[in-house]
């Protein structure tokens, strides 16, 4: 597994040489100012906490994480480097995995730019930040889950634009599973016991109890399987679609 | 040291190769030589573990690419086809990366880096993004990857591939070099190439394995090995006698140019024969030449397509 820290190390740095990283960064910092304060209505609710950040957040970031997924491997097929790559001494786990890693390294380097946020609550006035921590793992883990999937998807293609929109979808699948919306249009014809496993997967919900402060070992176990899961299944899509 | 072992690979129904033994062993450079198409890279991509094969085995270093993948990896050095590398990274970035995966540390890192950065000569691009050097240089930068940690075992794809005349040459010489102490196996459809670096040819043509041999054992299967050529003006009646003589088979002549070719029957020398009438009549010759083979000759009357010549 040692090769693992020079695959995270290259994969980090090829973010931050390409102009894909600043624009992220830049772009995750505006809309997610732009949600708290003006669809969150940060300051007019008068509460010094930071619900309103994170309660948008997965949305954010159910549009921005594929995007951040989708050259791990998709461009490694187009560039003809997935040979080079497989060849060397690299288990195919070991290589998801740093790849993945690097980039969530990333997303976590953007989350924790949103900490002027956590300074404006605290000067406000004197929110729980234990709860706000938790919220934050929460994210950390919900952006985890999503760039899983990505990092997954991409082993399937050579094309970013298909690996990025097959995230979205699948992603979305994610997030809605637990929506009433969803629920009452299943719920009607599919046997409950089916209607209620599909809402345990909800990301939102899991993501919600997190958020509300309770670092929840059913939650985070949740997270990490979807993870581990989905990884895996890049693995599998990696060694099924090597034609060259 | 580098071993295939009735290795097959199936795409859909087409059979790309098929049943495909060969050795390399240590001190050998062996030329995977073919058409377009025959199978070359598949082959060498199962070799290298990146494809997996629909039947039989490939082995490095005596383990099993399949069953043992990392020792089999630790042991090969491999420049896949067109030589990719990462461009946005500079050459020593890559080669830093390289080495990282390949676990080489402290000083025999930097030896080993400075050994392959003098060998191919990438002193002066060290710091350039790859995706700004010409073809040749990425080329270099490849075959640099390839022999970073020094491994008994070098499979090159194309290895002078986009290289000019003088890279090509240093290229080659290098192959040689290494060859001393390992095996290599490089594929090509340069002809001019297997003389020159190669100590045995395999040829392949539509996935099957038609020839493994010495370059010079394959010059010997022309028709034109031991012919003799010459250019003369009025050699009419000098060729009609040539082609009494019992040894000779037949007599050509180029349309073009009126030079003459006579070709021996098998293992009859003619040489001096032909040098005697020559001089007997008084033929005077500008140019006279004993044909040691022609290896496209032979690698044309090999590699033709049989539904084609019939």
């Amino acid at each position: 597994m040692s090769a693992l820290p020079a695959v995270l190390r290259r994969e980090l740095a090829a973010y931050l040489v390409t102009p894909v990283a600043y624009v992220f960064i830049v772009i995750f910092l505006a809309l997610a100012g732009a949600f708290t304060f003006y669809l969150g209505d940060f300051y007019s609710r008068g509460q010094a906490d930071l619900a309103p950040f994170f309660s948008y957040l997965p949305w954010l970031f159910q549009v921005l994480v594929p995007a951040v997924a989708m050259r791990l491997w998709a461009e490694e097929r187009r560039s003809g480097t997935l040979e080079l790559l497989l060849t060397l001494p690299v288990g195919r786990g070991a290589a998801m995995f740093g790849k993945f890693l690097a980039a969530w390294a990333f997303i976590a380097l953007a989350l924790a730019l949103t900490f002027p946020l956590w300074l404006t609550v605290n000067y406000l006035g004197h929110p729980d930040n234990g709860a706000i921590l938790a919220a934050y793992c929460g994210s950390l883990l919900l952006a985890g889950a999503l760039l899983a999937i990505g990092t997954g998807l991409s082993a399937a293609t050579r094309s970013q634009v298909v690996a990025f929109i097959l995230t979205e979808v699948v992603g979305l699948g994610y997030l809605l599973a637990g929506h009433r919306l969803v629920l009452g249009l299943v719920q009607g014809w599919l046997p409950p016991g089916v209607a209620d496993a599909l809402a345990g997967f909800s990301f939102i919900s899991h993501y919600e109890a997190i958020a509300r402060g309770v670092l929840n070992a059913d939650d985070v176990a949740f997270f990490v399987l979807t993870i581990v899961c989905w990884l895996g299944a890049g693995v599998l899509l990696l060694e099924l679609t090597e034609t060259g | 040291m580098i071993e295939a072992e009735n290795l097959s690979r199936r795409y859909g129904g087409m059979l790309a190769v098929d049943a495909l033994n060969l050795c390399v062993r240590a001190g050998e450079v062996v030329g995977l030589l073919g058409p377009n198409g025959a199978g070359k890279t598949t082959s060498l991509r199962m070799l290298a573990g990146f494809l997996a094969p629909s039947g039989g085995r490939a082995r490095i270093g005596g383990h099993d690419v399949e069953r043992q993948p990392h020792a089999a990896r630790c042991a090969l050095g491999y420049l896949p086809e067109g030589a990719p590398s990462y461009g946005e990274m500079s050459v020593l970035g890559f080669l830093l990366f390289v080495a990282r995966v390949r676990r080489l540390s402290g000083e025999r890192r930097r030896s080993r880096l400075d050994a392959v950065i003098q060998q191919l000569e990438l002193d002066d691009v060290l710091a350039l993004p790859i995706e700004t050097l010409s073809k040749g240089y990425r080329r270099r930068v490849g075959l640099a990857q390839a022999i970073l940690h020094d491994p008994p075992a070098l499979i090159l794809d194309e290895p002078t591939d986009g290289l000019d005349p003088n890279q090509k040459r240093a290229a080659r010489a290098l192959i040689r070099g290494l060859a001393r102490d390992r095996a290599i196996l490089i594929s090509t459809h340069l002809l001019e190439e297997v003389p020159t670096v190669c100590s045995r040819v395999a040829v392949i043509a539509r996935g099957r394995l038609l020839a493994d041999a010495t370059p010079a054992e394959l010059e010997q299967r022309s028709r034109y090995h031991g012919a003799v050529s010459f250019s003369a003006r009025g050699a009419g009646p000098a060729r009609a006698a040539i082609s009494l003589l019992p040894g000779v088979d037949t007599v050509e002549v180029d349309p073009l140019n009126g030079r003459v070719t006579v070709f021996p029957k098998p293992g009859r020398p003619i040489l001096a024969e032909v040098q005697g009438i020559l001089a007997a009549q008084r033929v005077e010759v500008s140019e006279f030449a004993l044909e040691r083979g022609r290896l496209d000759d032979v690698f044309r009357s090999l590699t033709a397509d049989p539904a084609e010549a019939a």
